[in-house]
């Protein structure tokens, strides 16, 4: 995946637990613009592994003097967000790759309604500067357990439309209320954690909203775990999966290239044949459909995990 | 270089003609002396210094005669450009893409000045000039795409990237190998493939759509496809099957080499930056066989390639019905001799 080399032009704390970072190129040169929603990929050179996190990008799309992201710092991660908040100053450099978009606004839409619970702020706020400029109706619930994580705060400053809820003053958000009574021709887009995704699925269901006006992204992020042992068939190698990795970091630092894109098991980039299975695939991905889970035939190397005797896959 | 524009018609007196340089440029799709489907990408990076793939968006000698032959079939009807309305934006990228390309490509041809949203565009072999603000639709006189599209050469499909598929919601299509945008405006990738054998079993669409999909900004990918048609006529569209269909019966042994044409299509494909949509140029060449056959090593491998191919391939492709004729003409260009790997003479 092509990537370029910017400059971490600013590095501020927008709460003690969420960092906003600024990249610009480092001749001052014009980056790619982007569609709200997108995201890139950062390369964190973390001593002798190379890690590679994907973070929505939260500054305007149609401004091409710099990407900004926002990054909280997960303790009991992999490591990438603490390498983020530890490691990275201004001035740096870093490889970013091109933006890509998972979660695009569906411009069909005639009003646009978010959601967003925590962290999952982050892709709504290059969303929303383009919605602005394009002037589309659109509102924005953001629900966060207090003011001190609501990191998106800061970066909303003052935006129109917008609804905070924060469960600490016992402003909790009413997915019903919410989803009832909008015009024909709402999408609504959630991004955040398993449940609040699951919550608005299930009162659009029951609100009878069409399946193809929901749009969701989960937090993208592979899941630390147990180690493991993986046969990479066609390359002829056999490698442990440590606890922080992931199998597709595995892979890269064994020097066998799988493609991928979103490093978080939505894209489908990384799909890989298993050739032989026997344990338990913990198939961490929004790829896959139930039947090839169940088969055990098919793996998403960026974040699915392994327990068993014998895994076995076509790379 | 300094290219000389053809003044030429694809239509009635069919004055149609390669240069003895096109002929040689000539995008041959055959690598080999056979061809089933298969998803033949390959990134659209370049390419030998003044072949069809060297730039973004090739202009040659038809330039001018194909933006004429645009207008012409677009007054006669106007559904050939259709833009659904959440595609607007998609039009802007696409006018940016063509615009920078062919302002950096071909400097003495095209200009482009930007001041910010004010845009200055000068396109001097079609005589335009013109100032606008980007992204202000009153400041053109037609949409983005269409505005664009009349000033490059090649139908366009643009489409709208959702729910895991790709959507044909706007396009430019006026040299068309036999689809109809009218019809397939607002399908996705699957239905509008619907018509085509095979390649369905061979789950060559279900490969083709994951690759389209992660097609990324800065990383355009390209292919070629074939067919063959009776006289150089860009317009074979559904719509005007009814003027191109009959003349498929004028062929014969004495005209075949001067009727029959090889039609190629150079597809490229590029992800629009602030649209998330997908730029899908379908740019037409077509050579007489003819004028293929100077070129043995096509001439050569043409004649086994259409000798050999599966009849449901020349059913669907339209030439069925000639295909002996044309089988006859070029066996008399194939001595037997065998050819060099890939496309080039």
């Amino acid at each position: 995946m092509s990537a370029r080399m910017l400059r971490v032009a600013a590095v501020e704390p927008l709460t003690p637990l969420v960092t906003r970072f600024r990249f610009e190129d480092p001749e001052d040169r014009r980056l790619p613009l982007f569609s709200g929603g997108a995201h890139v990929v950062v390369e964190m050179p973390d001593a002798d592994l190379l890690r590679r996190n994907a973070y929505s990008l939260i500054s305007d799309p149609f401004d091409g003097s710099g990407y900004e992201i926002a990054v909280r710092r997960e303790d009991t991660g992999r490591g990438g967000s603490r390498f983020m908040h530890t490691q990275v100053s201004a001035g740096d450099l870093l490889r970013v790759s091109e933006p890509v978009n998972l979660f695009a606004l569906d411009l069909r839409a005639r009003k646009h309604v978010m959601i967003a619970g925590g962290i999952g702020i982050t892709p709504f706020l290059s969303q929303l500067k383009q919605l602005s400029r394009l002037q589309v109706p659109y509102e924005l619930h953001y629900a966060a357990r207090s003011r001190a994580e609501a990191a998106g705060l800061r970066l909303l400053n003052g935006a129109a439309h917008v609804h905070v809820h924060i469960s600490e003053e016992g402003n909790r958000m009413d997915i019903g209320a919410i989803l009832s009574g909008q015009p024909l021709g709402t999408h609504v887009y959630t991004c955040g954690p398993e449940g609040l995704i699951a919550g608005v699925e299930d009162a659009a269901a029951r609100l009878g909203w069409p399946q193809g006006a929901l749009h969701s992204e989960a937090f993208l992020s592979p899941p630390p775990g147990k180690p493991f042992e993986v046969t990479l068939a066609r390359s002829g190698t056999t490698l442990t999966v440590g606890p922080h990795q992931s199998l597709l970091e595995a892979a890269e630092a064994a020097g066998v290239e799988i493609p991928w894109s979103c490093r978080g098991g939505a894209c489908g980039q990384c799909e890989s044949a298993v050739l032989d299975c026997h344990g338990r695939i913990e198939h961490n991905d929004h790829w896959l459909g139930e039947e090839d889970r169940n088969a055990q035939t098919k793996i998403m190397p960026c974040v699915s995990r392994f327990q068993g005797e014998t895994l076995i896959i076509d790379r | 270089m300094t290219l000389q524009f053809n003044d030429e018609t694809f239509r009635d007196d069919y004055t149609y003609h390669n240069s003895a340089a096109a002929i040689l440029r000539f995008p041959f799709p055959f690598d080999r002396d056979s061809y089933m489907y298969s998803v033949n990408m390959e990134p659209h990076a370049g390419g030998p210094e003044g072949s069809p793939f060297d730039k973004r968006f090739d202009v040659d000698e038809h330039y001018v005669s194909e933006m004429r032959d645009r207008e012409i079939t677009l007054a006669e009807d106007p559904l050939r450009c259709q833009s659904l309305p959440h595609m607007e934006l998609a039009g802007w990228d696409l006018l940016e893409l063509i615009m920078v390309s062919k302002a950096e490509d071909y400097p003495e041809l095209f200009t482009l000045n930007r001041d910010g949203d004010r845009w200055h565009w000068i396109n001097r072999p079609l005589g335009i000039e013109h100032r606008f603000t980007f992204l202000d639709p009153t400041t053109l006189p037609c949409g983005p795409m269409e505005y664009i599209t009349r000033q490059a050469q090649g139908d366009f499909a643009v489409l709208d990237q959702r729910e895991g598929n790709l959507w044909m919601d706007a396009g430019m299509v006026t040299s068309q190998a036999d689809w109809s945008l009218d019809f397939d405006i607002g399908m996705n990738f699957f239905e509008w493939h619907a018509p085509v054998p095979k390649a369905h079993e061979m789950g060559v669409f279900q490969r083709a759509l994951k690759f389209l999909l992660n097609i990324r900004q800065g990383s355009p990918a390209r292919r070629l496809n074939w067919t063959m048609t009776v006289n150089p006529r860009l317009d074979t569209s559904p719509e005007n099957y009814h003027k191109w269909g009959p003349e498929k019966r004028t062929v014969t042994a004495e005209n075949v080499g001067r009727k029959q044409f090889l039609r190629v299509e150079l597809q490229t494909f590029w992800r629009l930056p602030r649209s998330n949509a997908l730029a899908f140029p379908i740019r037409c060449y077509l050579i007489s066989l003819e004028d293929l056959v100077t070129v043995p090593k096509w001439g050569r491998r043409l004649h086994r390639v259409l000798r050999d191919l599966p009849d449901e391939l020349a059913d669907y492709k339209g030439f069925a019905v000639n295909r002996p004729l044309i089988v006859d003409y070029l066996s008399q260009h194939d001595d037997g001799a065998p050819t060099s790997p890939g496309i080039f003479p």
